[in-house]
């Protein structure tokens, strides 16, 4: 599946305007502009703490303490909540994976959530996240690693055009890391938008846009 | 809101798994599944030995005696409903999740009554046998069960939705459920016993059936509402 290269005339997919956040009486970012177009990887890097988490839930709207404004696709996303979070596919530091669930019940159920898809599908994304035969063990006898892949093979069923990923190179080994970075690049090549914070040195084949918070910070 | 009969297929079909998946957690953990009978079964056979054996005494206060229980044993599993969701971040996915809260929310509380609820109005017959209840009452606890654990069900997931995000919870969860579940203890342990006193009882049946509408139509908007700030 591909979305198809953005017509030049097409609003951003994802843009914020004055987005400020303080959380503990501490201003984490301010002033906040940046837009995301499809066919883009931007990268959220900034110190621990300095809110990359926080930015990210605001823009997935699971956090709303935050001024400014968030538009999708030229429109506040408010507004459209429906359209947005059927493009959007979300992980965060909580994966999302049940564990007393095997990784085939948590991957139907999170696919009926959002767009329902087949059980073969489901069997061929739980096999390119190398978990081919673990698919009818329960999650909680899979490693940290393994529960981490669970999750991301979500992004292979998903027909989400926007992933946002938050520190989604943890606990994955050296195979998954590159796993992961040929599926990010994969999806920036169809079209699909991806915002994600790391502290991972990024090798991917496309470019990566980053958004510096701690600079933001100190600029201001 | 766009209701295109796609849409409506797959809010189905989202309805459908989540309680699928619900019910399957809960086989899963056998104990979720036996905890608020066995607390049921116990809570209740303890009075007998505690009041008096005597069957006069019993039959007394044998509706009110289920229906505390009954009222007990759905608060006690009541955490299950969200907790664990809670912490692994499934509550998140499901807060994304383009279909409407309602009906997902509806889904986890239909499950939660049909592990807690439904297990315990099936045992009350038997219960009420051991506190020698007049048999012509029967019907009446049963059906008062029927309409009322429902409600428990739906009016409790407000207060676990508002309280899931909170360290230490205590008595917090009963604060704010039991107001909300009061009514329904008092109408359908009244039910039982004006029965046996050969008084009608449609009214309650009437008032109960209300609660539960109100219920339905409101305390999972109340849940989902409850369940963004918990994870704000």
């Amino acid at each position: 599946m591909s979305f198809g290269a953005p017509a030049p005339t097409d609003f951003p997919l994802l843009q914020t305007r004055q987005l400020f956040c303080e959380r503990d009486e501490r201003v984490l970012f301010s002033s906040l502009g940046f837009e995301l177009n499809q066919g883009e990887l931007m990268q959220v890097v900034g110190s621990n703490g300095s809110g990359k988490t926080s930015l990210l839930r605001i823009l997935a709207g699971l956090n709303d303490h935050y001024e400014g404004e968030i538009l999708w696709r030229g429109e506040p996303v408010e507004e459209q909540r429906e359209q947005f979070l059927s493009s959007l596919l979300y992980i965060g530091h909580r994966v999302g994976v049940n564990r007393i669930l095997t990784p085939r019940e948590n991957l139907r159920w999170s696919a009926a959530l959002h767009a329902p898809c087949t059980d073969e599908q489901i069997e061929a994304a739980l096999n390119r996240v190398g978990l081919r035969a673990y698919e009818d063990i329960p999650c909680r006898n899979l490693s940290a690693g393994q529960t981490q892949r669970v999750a991301l093979a979500r992004l292979l069923i998903s027909p989400a055009v926007l992933w946002i990923l938050d520190e989604p190179f943890t606990t994955l080994d050296v195979q998954g890391v590159k796993d992961l970075e040929s599926l990010l690049t994969w999806h920036v090549e169809r079209g699909g938008a991806v915002l994600l914070t790391t502290h991972h040195a990024l090798a991917v084949e496309c470019e990566v846009r980053r958004l510096n918070l701690d600079e933001l910070r100190r600029a201001s | 809101m766009s209701s295109s009969p796609e849409t409506q297929v797959s809010t189905w079909e989202a309805f459908r798994a989540t309680l699928k998946r619900d019910l399957l957690i809960a086989f899963k953990r056998r104990n979720d599944l036996l905890n608020p009978v066995m607390f049921f079964l116990i809570v209740v056979s303890l009075f007998p030995l505690g009041v008096s054996p005597d069957p006069a005494e019993l039959t007394r206060i044998s509706a009110g005696v289920v229906w505390v229980s009954a009222l007990l044993a759905s608060m006690l599993s009541l955490d299950n409903l969200y907790r664990a969701d809670y912490e692994d971040g499934s509550l998140e996915q499901l807060l994304l999740s383009p279909q409407p809260l309602y009906f997902l929310v509806l889904a986890k509380n239909i499950a939660h009554w049909l592990i807690s609820g439904l297990p315990v109005v099936l045992m009350s017959p038997l219960l009420a046998y051991m506190l020698y209840l007049p048999a012509d009452a029967y019907p009446v606890l049963v059906l008062s069960l029927l309409i009322g654990t429902p409600v428990l069900s739906l009016f409790g997931s407000i207060g676990v939705a508002l309280t899931v995000g909170l360290g230490s919870r205590g008595l917090i969860l009963a604060v704010i459920v039991l107001p909300l579940t009061t009514p329904v203890l008092i109408i359908g342990a009244k039910a039982v016993s004006d029965v046996m006193f050969g008084l009608p009882v449609t009214s309650h049946f009437a008032l109960l059936g209300a609660i539960l509408a109100v219920a339905l139509s409101i305390a999972p908007l109340a849940s989902a509402a409850a369940l963004r700030i918990s994870v704000n």
